[in-house]
């Protein structure tokens, strides 16, 4: 039996590598006699003899004399008989005979049935059919040839327990195997990258706008569709242009380019103060600053100039021609400071455009005016190059040319109108709705008691033609308008019949007429008789005595020895003034310095004959613009003797805007005292 | 001819301007009117300076942004303007 292992278990796994395992049984010691050192050596003769031995019952060990008390005979008597036991070993265990009644009743009471020791059973039925098999360990094959050779009967024969030898073996041990195989590995590759907290911030913001969007799809699924084809056509545009990209750092780049080659201009316009202004009285000096010229403009002249509201480097300028006899193509451009060299917008136009003017609220909003008598709208945003809205000789267009546009207030319907004025006599308000311009007139300028005869004898009434008119910078209503014959009226909104005041100004055409930025009842009038006059309005509203009016003189008058194109007011000051002049030079007045001499009296114009057009103060900054017949542009900083403000107390907090407009008004109402005084002197 | 070009144009008859070159988000010059060995040279050295200094700018603050970086030398004066990861150089001498 032992023999066939080996092969078997060769055969049971043949993929195993056995090593050593033709010495399986090596564990199994060689039974060796062993012989103590001692031991007698016996000749053959010796060993044959016999020895008999008779074994007794008797315990050699036992006591012979034990002596116990009878109390029978009341005396110690020897005990005949001794307890021949010896007892050798004792051991009192804790197993039980799974036969006895014990365990029969420990079974019962653990409910175990019979079936559960099977195993203790079925041991020995085992040994039955191992015995064919021959398959057993060493151990159990000993027992199940004890327990085979006897009948194999179903009730197991006890097995003598003294005659019981406990054996220890060791199950064949399968020698340890070890196999590996290697997959391919998978592909690998290395990555590394930096993460800075921008970009987490923008991958948060893409996720953020992500989730937006897709909460606006879920509302409106029905747009799907748009949508997609609005992004294809998106993508399309943007990858075939690629340059568009760069389009705002071009941007960007010009004007760096212009600041560096305009480095010293720009560092005049900062910080350039003219040093001589403490050495003389009163005079100041204006410094050229850059000059604003654009090729298709060069044979234009400049009609209107116009600060943006809300960007203070940026002015709108219209291109047109004065002449009569000249009129083409007209031009409005828009300039940058920070840009001299090229106009930011350009729109050309088929008629000369004769004013413009930037919504103060809306400042992409441009209203323009043109010679052809149309009006039209202009928005800097939207990228077209025509206006937004122009009307048509069938919807109210002027039929003279248009001299002058001005936004008014959102109406109540917070739709964006304007009024403009015309050499047609007529003034007309437009608002913007929706799609469409709609035109009322205000008002006619109307001549009164004179009137021509048309062909058939009716009394046509004359209109005179507006050129100007500003409105009044609280009362809405309230506006100023100027004429060609020298007129000056003082109307109002709500009136379209007549005028509340009137006042023969000039004696030339009127050119601009502008209100005072402190005063309320002051303005300010420049015409072509060489004349700029500052005048009060009077207090009596309704003024029905005309030869009143007529004889009504100005307070202050001054003559320019040429015909004064444009005055403005300074926005920093209620006394400061400049006007433009036919010759090329610029005046700058400050009644509270001088009240009959310009402060400053200087030659612009570039060349000669070069006529100044139009003049207006930068709000914020101590510039102005100057326009020419010759299409130029040219801004000019004003020295500090110019520009005089209240000088701020050491220790005290800067005025507040409300105390500095009513210092400004006090300073004005104290010259305005003196004069009114002299002039009703003179008077009586 | 777009917008863009006109004032790319006009920035390069400007005065003192001795090129223009437009890199794209990848470095590579898309657009240049410098000589081939310096545009690619300019692309690639400023590129890579304009990321750090947009890099600092927005560890600095997420929310803000490098909008132009002019690096004044000896010899001229380099200007860069991001936009859109792509970038404008421009190389002028203002002393001209």
């Amino acid at each position: 039996m032992s023999r066939r292992r080996p092969t078997r278990i060769r055969e049971g796994d043949d993929m195993t590598d056995i090593g050593d395992g033709t010495d399986a049984d090596d564990w199994t010691q060689t039974k060796t006699m062993e012989k103590p050192a001692d031991q007698l050596q016996l000749s053959e003769q010796d060993l044959k003899e016999e020895f008999t031995r008779i074994l007794t019952a008797n315990n050699p060990h036992a006591p012979q004399n034990i002596v116990r008390y009878s109390f029978k005979e009341k005396q110690y008597k020897q005990t005949s008989s001794v307890d021949q036991l010896a007892i050798h070993f004792s051991l009192d265990g804790n197993m039980l005979h799974r036969d006895s009644d014990e365990a029969k009743r420990q079974k019962g009471k653990l409910g175990l049935p019979e079936a559960a020791s099977e195993p203790a059973i079925s041991e020995s039925g085992e040994g039955a059919a191992e015995e064919a098999e021959g398959e057993k360990q060493e151990t159990t094959e000993e027992r199940a040839d004890d327990a085979a050779t006897p009948a194999p009967t179903e009730k197991r024969k006890l097995t003598n327990q003294f005659n019981y030898s406990e054996r220890a073996s060791q199950t064949y041990n399968n020698p340890y195997r070890e196999r590996g195989t290697a997959t391919e590995p998978p592909p690998r590759a290395t990555y590394s990258g930096n993460v800075t907290q921008w970009e987490i911030f923008d991958a948060y913001s893409e996720d953020f706008e992500k989730q937006e969007k897709s909460k606006e799809k879920k509302v409106v699924p029905g747009r799907k569709e748009e949508d997609k084809s609005r992004k294809k056509l998106t993508i399309t545009e943007t990858q075939s242009d690629d340059i568009s990209r760069v389009s705002v750092a071009s941007k960007i780049v010009e004007r760096m380019v212009n600041q560096n080659t305009y480095d010293d201009v720009a560092q005049d316009f900062r910080y350039w103060e003219d040093v001589s202004d403490d050495y003389r009285e009163q005079e100041g000096t204006l410094l050229p600053l850059w000059r604003f010229a654009h090729d298709k403009a060069k044979k234009l002249a400049v009609t209107s100039i116009c600060w943006n509201p809300k960007y203070n480097d940026l002015f709108a300028a219209s291109f047109g021609s004065y002449d009569f006899m000249k009129q083409g193509t007209g031009l409005i451009l828009f300039h940058s400071l920070k840009n001299p060299s090229y106009p930011e917008l350009v729109y050309e136009t088929d008629s000369g455009v004769m004013c413009l003017d930037v919504h103060p609220e809306h400042p992409y909003q441009i209203a323009a005016g043109f010679y052809d008598g149309s009006v039209a709208v202009f928005n800097a945003v939207e990228k077209k190059d025509g206006p937004l809205h122009r009307c048509t000789a069938k919807n109210g267009k002027h039929t003279d040319p248009v001299w002058q546009v001005r936004w008014q207030k959102d109406d109540s319907d917070n739709n964006m109108n304007f009024f403009s004025i015309s050499s047609d006599g007529r003034i007309v308000h437009w608002t913007i709705v929706k799609n469409e311009m709609i035109y009322q007139d205000v008002i006619k300028l109307v001549i009164p008691d004179v009137s021509a005869e048309g062909p058939d004898g009716i009394k046509v009434p004359t209109l005179g033609c507006g050129t100007a008119f500003d409105f009044h910078k609280q009362k809405d209503y309230l506006f100023l308008v100027g004429s060609e014959e020298g007129k000056v009226h003082v109307c109002s909104k709500a009136y379209t019949s007549h005028f509340i005041d009137s006042i023969d100004a000039h004696n030339m055409a009127v050119y601009k007429v502008a209100w005072n930025y402190y005063h309320s009842k002051l303005f300010i009038t420049c015409s072509a008789d060489w004349n700029v006059k500052i005048w009060e309005m009077s207090n009596k509203i309704d003024n029905k005595d005309n030869s009143e009016t007529s004889t009504r003189k100005a307070l202050f008058s001054f003559d320019l020895n040429n015909s004064v194109g444009d005055v403005a007011w300074a926005p920093y000051s209620s006394t400061v003034f400049a006007a433009v002049t036919a010759d090329g030079k610029v005046y700058v007045y400050d009644l509270n310095v001088n009240k009959y001499e310009p402060i400053c009296e200087q030659m612009v114009a570039q060349k000669k004959k070069t006529k100044l057009t139009h003049i207006e103060f930068n709000p914020i900054h101590p510039i102005i613009i100057v326009g020419d017949d010759r299409g130029n542009v040219t801004s000019l900083k004003l020295s500090p003797n110019l520009r005089k403000v209240p000088k701020e107390k050491k220790g005290q907090p800067p005025m507040d805007a409300a105390a500095r407009q009513q210092f400004e008004l006090n300073k004005l109402e104290k010259i305005l005292s003196m004069v009114r005084e002299s002039t009703e002197a003179n008077a009586s | 001819m777009s917008e863009v070009e006109e004032t790319l144009k006009r920035i390069q008859s400007h005065r003192g301007v001795q090129g223009i070159i437009v890199v794209n988000c990848e470095g590579i010059p898309i657009r240049t009117t410098l000589d081939n060995s310096s545009t690619v040279q300019y692309a690639g050295l400023i590129h890579q300076l304009a990321q750090k200094a947009r890099s600092t700018v927005r560890d600095l603050d997420p929310q803000n942004d490098l909008t132009f970086l002019r690096i004044r030398s000896k010899k001229h004066e380099i200007m860069c303007a991001p936009e859109k990861d792509y970038l404008l150089i421009c190389v002028q001498n203002p002393e001209n």
